[in-house]
């Protein structure tokens, strides 16, 4: 199947490098402490932050750092054909380890001794790339929640499809059995906190592709970051002296 | 827009936009690049020598923010203060909390911190003032005391080992009831000398706990509360008729009149407005907001229709030019 065409344009439209429309919004679940929804296109995530708060389970509990927990699901309408999934499928199970490592490397733990901060994420729309949309949304709802970080987390996808690098794959294209890479990026640290690709790739194309997601990243960093200056300033203004 | 989604119509959009352009303009003057968020480089003299507070790192010496927030300048210190965190405790807070955990000695107390405040038995004082004992009958009298899910306000005491100590010292701390409670973001709250306000217009008293917190009741006479607790508590082995008479007497006071209970909703709303509009708490506004709705002779629940948000931010808008202008 082609999925580059000849004048260089992808199946939704969009050339190689560019990415999907992102949206962020925050405060969007009124009891948790903080929240955020993103979307990347038509995928749609929506994250919630409870905590810093007391260990439910006792034995957990840890004398120099904070407990991070995350959790990830999918809805049943999310999906094309409606899927009944056990909760605590392999690949959801996966994806909270991948999404807790991320985070809980950028939570400045240390300062919350003695608490636990759950992240709940969820996909509303899943149109690829939903473990992007959940590590943007959950740094969000982070940031949010006023739990103090070393910096914000972004996460973009990239693929490599006729010969071609593609920026922040849509789910035909990341069905189509090309390596997919995820990138997690620490953008002022200028570090990269999670790689993920299930397949072989050449090490030059590789790099190329890498490097590809690195940029997403970084244009999604930029937003973000607008977004929560913006939401300081209003919070600020409004609450007066 | 946060918690904010209310029915409302062109209009009332129009307005609430202009309302809140305005108190943009009339605060973002002397701040305007205050403001950060995560890992944004705070502006500082690198030869001055520096202390580096809460919500900042160093990297490479640039001095970041971990935290959204307002950056704060005191003589050699810089912090971030953020908004919209856990409720940071500090010494001498009076906070209202509710009692999760009755524990050997002491009561666990949810106070929208990290972690759970314990309040230890021995920093209660008896209603009259004395010192307790430490006696095996007290300890297991806790109950009676304070039980699990009773709302009591007290005070930071300070931070031991293990964590949050508060304390009760005083006959204002303590276990409170007929009335509502509310949550709130703590940073509406501002830290005064008095956290306790009697509304004697409306019979109700407000405690407004540093924590987001708010206590909303019927006004108690302390003064009774101690003479009653000074003859009631010694005797507890008194004859049936005497318990009796006292429970009938009991179920008398538990009588709150309907007006005071009006009241107390009406206070609730007001607050639960300034929390979903996101401006600060203070009894003043309260007081005002609840005038202003009784005044349009709205009932208690048409103050949390769309209306009567837009007309609050209106308000706050031109009583903050109003105070801008005096200064």
């Amino acid at each position: 199947m082609e999925y580059v065409s000849p004048e260089g344009l992808r199946l939704d439209g969009r050339r190689p490098m560019e990415m999907r429309q992102i949206r962020g919004e925050i405060g969007a679940v009124a009891k948790a402490d903080g929240s955020a929804v993103f979307e990347m296109g038509n995928t749609k995530v929506i994250a919630a932050v409870y905590g810093p708060r007391e260990v439910q389970n006792r034995s957990q509990q840890m004398n120099d750092q904070a407990l991070v927990r995350c959790e990830y699901s999918m809805a049943n309408f999310s999906t094309g054909d409606r899927m009944r999934k056990p909760k605590g499928d392999r690949r959801s199970t996966e994806i909270s380890l991948v999404i807790r490592q991320t985070m809980e490397a950028c939570i400045m733990t240390h300062l919350m001794p003695r608490s636990q901060i759950d992240i709940f994420v969820q996909v509303l729309q899943a149109d690829g790339g939903t473990r992007s949309a959940c590590i943007n949304a959950a740094t969000l709802a982070l940031a949010d929640a006023g739990i103090p970080m070393r910096d914000l987390v972004t996460s973009c996808s990239s693929g490599y499809l006729n010969s071609t690098a593609l920026l922040d794959l849509n789910y035909v294209e990341d069905s189509a059995g090309g390596p997919d890479v995820t990138v997690g990026f620490l953008p002022k640290l200028d570090k990269v906190t999670l790689l993920q690709m299930d397949a072989k790739l050449p090490l030059d194309i590789f790099e190329n592709v890498m490097q590809l997601a690195i940029e997403g990243c970084k244009a999604v960093a930029n937003y973000i970051r607008e977004l929560l200056l913006e939401n300081t300033k209003q919070l600020e203004y409004r609450r007066g002296v | 827009m946060r918690g904010l989604q209310l029915p409302l119509n062109q209009t009332q959009k129009v307005r609430l936009q202009r309302a809140l352009e305005k108190l943009e303009s009339l605060s973002s003057k002397a701040n305007s690049n205050a403001s950060v968020t995560i890992a944004d480089s705070i502006p500082v003299n690198a030869e001055d020598s520096l202390l580096k507070g809460h919500g900042t790192t160093v990297l490479n010496d640039e001095v970041l923010a971990t935290t959204c927030g307002i950056i704060e300048r005191v003589n050699k210190l810089v912090y971030v203060r953020s908004l919209r965190a856990r409720y940071k405790p500090e010494v001498g807070d009076t906070i209202v909390g509710r009692i999760i955990e009755v524990a050997p000695k002491r009561w666990k107390v949810e106070i929208n911190s990290g972690q759970d405040a314990v309040l230890m038995l021995s920093s209660m004082t008896l209603p009259d003032g004395i010192q307790r004992r430490r006696t095996a009958v007290d300890e297991l009298n806790m109950r009676s005391i304070f039980s699990e899910n009773d709302v009591i306000c007290a005070e930071v005491r300070g931070f031991q080992h293990d964590g949050l100590q508060l304390q009760a010292r005083s006959r204002k701390f303590g276990k409170l009831e007929k009335g509502q409670l509310l949550t709130i973001s703590p940073y509406l709250v501002k830290r005064r000398k008095q956290h306790f306000h009697h509304l004697e217009q409306y019979g109700v008293d407000l405690v407004v706990g540093c924590n987001g917190f708010i206590w909303v009741g019927e006004h108690i006479e302390p003064t009774d509360d101690i003479f009653e607790g000074q003859v009631h508590k010694p005797e507890q082995h008194t004859t049936e008729n005497d318990e009796d008479s006292s429970s009938l007497e009991g179920q008398e006071q538990s009588y709150t009149p309907l007006e005071t209970r009006q009241n107390i909703c009406r206070i609730a709303n007001a607050i639960r407005i300034l929390s979903t509009l996101g401006f600060n708490i203070t009894v003043d506004v309260i007081v005002e907001i609840v005038n202003l709705s009784s005044s349009l002779n709205l009932d208690v629940h048409e103050m949390l229709g769309p209306e009567f948000h837009v007309l609050v931010a209106e308000k706050e808008a031109v009583q903050r030019s109003l105070t801008k202008k005096k200064i």
